[in-house]
């Protein structure tokens, strides 16, 4: 049943075959127990936020132009991401890969900053130990850039099947799955940056 | 961790010791077995690599097995130990071990593998699906599963059991207070085992979502499927909150963050907050399709169709997003303000209005039906009255003023044995009985069985009752001993006499499975007790074959097979049969969720490098399975044929 080739030719390609829908809906109930997921480290990051102990707060730390900097990267990359699907619908691969090429190194700019300021801030003393306030800082961000990292490695190892394979309805509903990933990483971002950050050099 | 060679493996306890000796021939003996009957490669081709969710299902429901005798050990040797005031059955230290264990045990490696086996099982053949959405995702899920208990159950012999209870609260889980493997045994096997219950709650969401046969409207699923949709949905909004939660506290254990220390200006309550965010919710995961299980079996048996149908499944819904509004009523005494302990006293007792619509539910559904009093059943039948003492003493519970006095006591305990022991501990007899036949093709011993029913009902109460008197007592859980001056010696040793009635009722039940294994008559049809209603009882064969339905059914209404009885259709005389594509089996997940364990294992003692090369092979079997595009094969019309002619034969 679920693995039946009834193939629906007259819809875009990743929801073409049973399998692809299936997995489209998998994703998508992932999606809702990822939001789960972030959810809780949001929570848990406003129920530590004042709890600085002897350590900095906030505002002594952040720097603006670096965060603007990443979220450029990050907000580009979900648009080239985008485009990248377009492409698949046009049924042109070599667009979906070149699009996902610089999806991917807007991804790992946003990855070497964000590295950047972990390490600087722990040259000036402030680490997982500082304070829960900082403690709950690195998770939050930490596994929102884990996700980003996973999503690379993933990408590229679908951008290898790609170029062997070709647009079919398995890979197109992988790829059109990995966008939905991507995009996702990218919404969570933006309530990091207007929770953690904005309001971090507000208070 | 610097361990010497003698605190690595235990030593020094005759009890540990004798499991230790045990546990090492028993191993030898089934390897021994495996070699001789050379069963190594059918069991690895036709078991532990099967994406077959009926095979899921049955090893699912050995391992909880395995595990209720465990964690049954557990819970007599806490009840030995407090039989009498003064007993040095176990020291103090290993009284914590045990009862922390056996409740992690009982909960997350008995209750819900129990059910998730019952539902792997049985959910795809009601909504007449040939498997489910995800078939090796459902191989993995299992295998994590597995994978986590074994890493918990080693723990007493590797390196010290955790023994901050099953709560796991900080301070007293902080390295501080628990130093030592034990506690990172808890986060670590406990994650790898989430994460297999959040995989197995997406694909059963999805399966009963899109996979359900012909004309089967969500308004016309049986109600054991209904129920198991809506824990899928409950674990999948709960489960990522306990992933968080135990990952955040490995950190403050293994990097030094301090989320929950007293030191760093951490806040220990926000562990008890989403402990409990996830851990309500998680009672009602192993209670709802409790639910769905005694809907099945009573209307089943009284032949009649479930009264109420649409009740039930509001109150359902009801239940599963009132369970998200209670979590505070587990630290009423925990310093809230009165505002907070109000509003969640309110939400808490608004659960039981759902819950007893259900209750009424289920007796109108008796009400003039012509019951037959099978084992299944009775257990069903034991269940209301016991379930409504632990709903009642519950709504007791409730009462925010009230529950300063009964916080922490055994009245406390009594309510929660009360309702998961009468509530999902008899569905899960009252399931394995009643669908017995179509995992095995044989019934158990009816005669066996009721005898096994009415020790465990029996000593089950023996056991519990008195112990919402030692609680108004003033005697609090988790002590290991107590004085004679105490005044509560007579109550404890009824109740460890009645624990030790459930054993005895458990050793009987396991007898009957080998004694109906050997004399009990195989069954003929795939309407085993010829009452059936649903379309797991339309199969040819009383065992299903690996595609279950060789021509999916229709469905018209409520109680599928039922009507087709009624209406004289054959589901079986349709020979119009195509050829069936089915999944393939992969060695993947097994191989992935070994590795997951060793990398836990080596964070378990913070041997680093030991995570890393597990985690580095993770990540290569995911690319192997990346790379994987073997799309399943199809059965010939000719082999489902030959299948069909052989049913039953
Ligand atoms: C009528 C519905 C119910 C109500 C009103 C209710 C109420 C409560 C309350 C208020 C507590 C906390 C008491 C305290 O810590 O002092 C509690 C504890 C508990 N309940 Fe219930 N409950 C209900 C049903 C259930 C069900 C269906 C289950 C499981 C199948 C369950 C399992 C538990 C467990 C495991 C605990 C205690 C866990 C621990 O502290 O270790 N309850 N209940
Ligand atoms: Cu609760």
């Amino acid at each position: 049943m679920a693995h039946d080739h009834n193939v629906n030719p007259n819809a875009p390609l990743e929801y073409q075959s049973e399998a692809g829908r299936l997995n489209i809906t998998g994703f998508w109930t992932f999606l809702g127990a990822e939001i789960a997921l972030f959810s809780t480290l949001f929570a848990s990051y406003f129920a530590l936020q004042s709890r600085v102990g002897d350590g900095p707060t906030s505002i002594e730390m952040f720097e603006a132009g670096l965060v603007m900097i990443m979220t450029m990267l990050l907000l580009t990359s979900s648009f080239t991401c985008g485009l990248a699907i377009h492409e698949m619908r046009a049924n042109n691969v070599k667009g979906v890969i070149g699009w996902m090429i610089i999806t991917l190194i807007l991804g790992a700019g946003f990855i070497g900053y964000e590295l950047y300021e972990f390490v600087h801030y722990v040259h000036e003393g402030v680490t997982l130990g500082t304070s829960a306030h900082w403690s709950m800082f690195f998770i939050l961000l930490g596994t929102h850039g884990l996700h980003v990292s996973i999503g690379i490695g993933w990408i590229i190892l679908l951008l290898i099947q790609l170029a062997r394979r070709g647009l079919t309805p398995k890979t197109a509903s992988k790829v059109f799955i990995s966008s939905l990933y991507w995009h996702f990483l990218d919404v969570v971002w933006i309530f990091i940056f207007t929770c953690v950050y904005l309001m971090g050099m507000v208070n | 961790m610097d361990l010497k060679w003698n605190e690595f493996i235990i030593t020094g306890d005759p009890l540990i010791l004798g499991a230790q000796i045990s546990i090492l021939l028993g191993g030898i003996a089934v390897v021994a077995a495996l070699t001789y009957f050379k069963k190594w490669s059918w069991l690895w081709k036709e078991w532990l690599t099967s994406v077959d969710h009926k095979k899921l299902g049955i090893m699912y429901i050995l391992s909880a097995l395995l595990m209720l005798f465990r964690g049954g050990i557990d819970g007599l040797m806490i009840r030995t130990q407090l039989a009498k005031p003064g007993m040095e059955f176990l020291d103090p230290q290993h009284y914590n071990e045990v009862f922390s264990t056996h409740g992690v045990i009982m909960i997350l490696f008995m209750a819900m593998p129990f059910l998730i086996g019952l539902i792997n099982y049985i959910v795809p053949l009601q909504i007449g699906a040939r498997d489910v959405a995800f078939p090796y995702l459902n191989n993995l899920s299992f295998w994590t599963f597995f994978v986590g208990m074994a890493l918990f159950n080693i723990s007493f012999i590797i390196g010290g059991s955790p023994d901050a209870g099953w709560t796991g609260y900080t301070p007293l889980a902080t390295n501080e207070f628990s130093p030592g493997p034990g506690q990172n045994y808890y986060l670590l096997a406990i994650q790898i085992a989430g994460i297999g219950t959040l995989m197995t709650g997406i694909n059963f969401f999805v399966t009963i979502l899109k996979m359900r046969t012909k004309g089967m409207t969500l308004m016309k699923m049986s109600m054991f499927t209904w129920t198991s949709l809506i824990t899928m949905l409950i674990i999948i909004f709960a489960f990522p909150v306990l992933t968080v939660a135990l990952a955040m506290q490995t950190f403050d254990r293994l990097f030094g963050s301090v989320l929950f220390t007293l030191q760093g200006d951490g806040n220990p309550m926000l562990w008890v907050n989403l402990f409990w965010v996830w851990g309500h919710p998680e009672v009602y995961i192993v209670i709802l399709p409790a639910f769905g299980i005694f809907s099945e079996i009573i209307s089943t048996f009284a032949r009649k169709q479930l009264f109420a149908y649409k009740a039930m499944v509001v109150s359902i819904v009801t239940i599963s997003v009132l369970s998200f509004l209670v979590w505070v009523h587990h630290f009423f005494t925990m310093g809230n303000s009165a505002e907070a302990n109000s509003f969640f006293s309110i939400t808490t007792m608004a659960i039981s209005i759902p819950t007893g619509v259900k209750i009424f539910n289920w007796l109108f559904t008796m009400y003039r039906g012509r019951i037959t009093f099978t084992t299944p059943m009775l257990w069903s039948l034991a269940f209301i009255p016991n379930f409504v003492i632990g709903g009642v003493t519950g709504v007791m519970l409730a009462m925010a003023a009230a529950d300063y006095q009964y916080h922490n006591t055994y009245f406390l305990v009594s309510h929660f044995h009360y309702v998961l022991i009468s509530g999902t501990v008899f569905a899960c007899f009252a399931g394995l009985i009643y669908w017995y036949p179509k995992m095995f093709g044989h019934k158990l011993n009816e005669k066996i069985g009721k005898w096994a029913f009415w020790i465990f009902v029996i000593g089950f109460n023996v056991c519990f009752f008195p112990q919402y008197f030692l609680g108004l007592d003033g005697m609090p859980r988790r002590i290991s001993t107590y004085l004679p001056e105490d005044g509560w010696t007579g109550l404890n040793m009824i109740s460890t006499i009645g624990a030790f009635m459930m054993g005895l009722a458990f050793l009987i039940f396991v007898y009957n499975i080998y004694y109906s294994w050997r004399y009990s008559p195989r069954e003929k049809t795939g309407d085993a007790w010829g009452l059936g209603r649903n379309l797991e009882w339309a199969t040819t064969s009383s065992i299903p074959p690996h595609y279950n339905f060789a021509v999916l059914p229709e469905v018209t209404g409520l109680d599928p097979y039922w009507d087709m009885k009624e209406k004289g259709l054959d589901q079986q005389k349709n020979t119009d049969y195509k050829p069936i594509h089915m999944p393939s089996n992969s060695s993947t997940p097994a191989i992935m969720s070994a590795l997951m364990g060793m990398a836990a294992f080596g964070l378990v003692f913070q041997w680093y490098w030991v995570g890393i090369v597990g985690a580095v092979g993770i990540f290569i079997t995911m690319i192997v399975r990346s790379f994987d595009y073997n799309d399943g094969y199809y059965v010939s019309v000719e082999e489902i044929k030959e299948t069909e002619a052989k049913a039953n034969k």
